[in-house]
């Protein structure tokens, strides 16, 4: 990085990788993404290996992950949340450990392109409606037609009612994508700051070693985003599979 | 959700950096990877969703599952075992409360017994001493008869010598048993027919 230029956005640049696969579209992001999947599975493989009565710490933690989001779909779709337990699962680690990956150096944070949320998003709707005309067939679009209205206000109603339905799309992706690429953006200028600050002599030690502070707390606080993201879409996801379930 | 604004607002204000000129990789659709990560995404996503649901998961829950169906099995033998030591506490405490009593009739027998044994032992004592008494008493009085007798026949013939010489001539000897037997009555020692 050049000293005077703040060069944020190329983190999120996308590079092919290992030759041949690369030539086929594989990138940091398909990487990391495997990653992320492998490490859950390995979490669930080897933790759950010993198939101890009184767990280890890595089966406490494949059983805590396994316990906390089961209890989220129980608590928040129901009786049938049972069902999209695996998929709710699925989701929850993949941008979790997407989210977590991310926070270290030179790692690759996919969730931060809005491809990649906006695909994840387009999954959870397609499902959550799929879901709603499996369960209830036609009488699925009554979702759209609030209750207790004025039969003359309904032409201005039930357009609004799809469009917060289909806002779902933007909404979900765009808050998984902007708040983890504002996050990254933020740490990588305060790094830039810290370096173009240290190198300006005796006066700029004192900000640079503030700026080197704020990073450094910013760290936690992205710990703190990339698991609170992770939580939002997989409740968001389980609110919206409730709607599809009960109709409200 | 509360952060998109402040992104927003952090874009702007990074909008004038020389470097967003480029603008953001993530919108770079010309780029084929920005596409390509989506369908290599949804394989892995899918395989990841299938190992999980058939191969992972379920190893967790028949762990959960066996580990509550231990605890319940668990519970239910305390519970049964408590029931078994209840019931042996409460047998016990009856056979302490059994064994007391019948120490206590058993201790009360025996001093009974003891106080019998005692009452006849002491009463064969008294009547052995009290035979042995009037035995000797028996004894005592038939001595104290025998010297009576020697004292009186020596009375007489002390008397008669007595007489005898003082006289010269020998005393009648009716006269002087009569006299022995009267001056020995008139002491109190003998009977005058004695």
């Amino acid at each position: 990085m050049a000293a005077g230029k703040i060069d944020a956005l190329s983190q999120f640049a996308l590079h092919p990788m290992f030759g041949e696969l690369g030539r086929m579209g594989f990138s940091q992001s398909p990487l990391m993404m495997a990653v992320a999947a492998g490490l859950t599975l390995l979490i669930l493989g080897v933790g759950m290996a010993p198939r101890a009565m009184v767990p280890g710490r890595l089966q406490a933690a494949a059983e805590l992950l396994y316990e906390f989001v089961y209890n989220m779909c129980s608590e928040t779709i129901g009786e049938e949340g049972r069902r999209f337990f695996p998929f709710v699962f699925t989701l929850f680690l993949f941008i979790l450990f997407g989210n977590l990956l991310g926070v270290f150096p030179y790692f690759f944070t996919f969730t931060s392109h809005i491809a990649v949320t906006l695909a994840l998003t387009i999954v959870v709707v397609v499902l959550t409606t799929v879901v709603g005309l499996a369960i209830h067939k036609l009488h699925f679009f009554s979702y759209f037609v609030p209750e207790g209205v004025p039969k003359l206000l309904l032409p201005l109603l039930v357009p609004i009612e799809i469009l917060s339905y289909l806002s779902r799309l933007i909404s979900l992706s765009v808050r998984l994508f902007a708040n983890m690429m504002a996050g990254h953006v933020m740490l990588e200028v305060f790094g830039a700051f810290v370096i173009m600050l240290g190198g300006a002599g005796l006066l700029g030690l004192l900000p640079a070693g503030l700026a080197l502070g704020v990073n450094t707390v910013l760290i936690g606080f992205e710990l703190l985003v990339a698991v609170l993201q992770a939580y939002v879409f997989a409740i968001l996801t389980c609110i919206y599979l409730h709607d599809a379930v009960h109709l409200h | 959700m509360r952060r998109f604004p402040a992104s927003l607002v952090l874009l702007a204000l990074l909008a004038p950096v020389p470097a967003l000129a480029n603008g953001m990789p993530q919108l770079a659709f010309n780029n084929p990877l920005t596409l390509d990560q989506v369908w290599w995404g949804a394989g892995i996503f899918v395989v990841f969703l299938l190992l999980a649901w058939k191969w992972g998961l379920p190893r967790v829950a028949t762990v959960l599952e066996d580990r509550a169906a231990h605890i319940a099995a668990d519970l239910d033998a305390a519970r049964a075992a408590k029931a078994t030591a209840d019931a042996a506490a409460a047998e016990v405490t009856a056979a302490i409360a059994a064994a007391r009593s019948e120490a206590q009739t058993a201790i009360s027998a025996a001093v009974e017994a003891a106080k019998a044994d005692e009452a006849t032992r002491s009463a064969a004592l008294n009547a052995r001493l009290e035979a042995q008494l009037a035995q000797a008493e028996q004894q005592i009085s038939a001595a104290r008869a025998a010297a009576l007798g020697a004292l009186r026949q020596v009375a007489g013939e002390t008397a008669a010598t007595v007489v005898a010489r003082l006289t010269g001539a020998p005393a009648p000897p009716g006269r002087i048993d009569q006299e022995v037997a009267a001056a020995l009555a008139a002491r109190g020692i003998v009977e005058s027919h004695a």
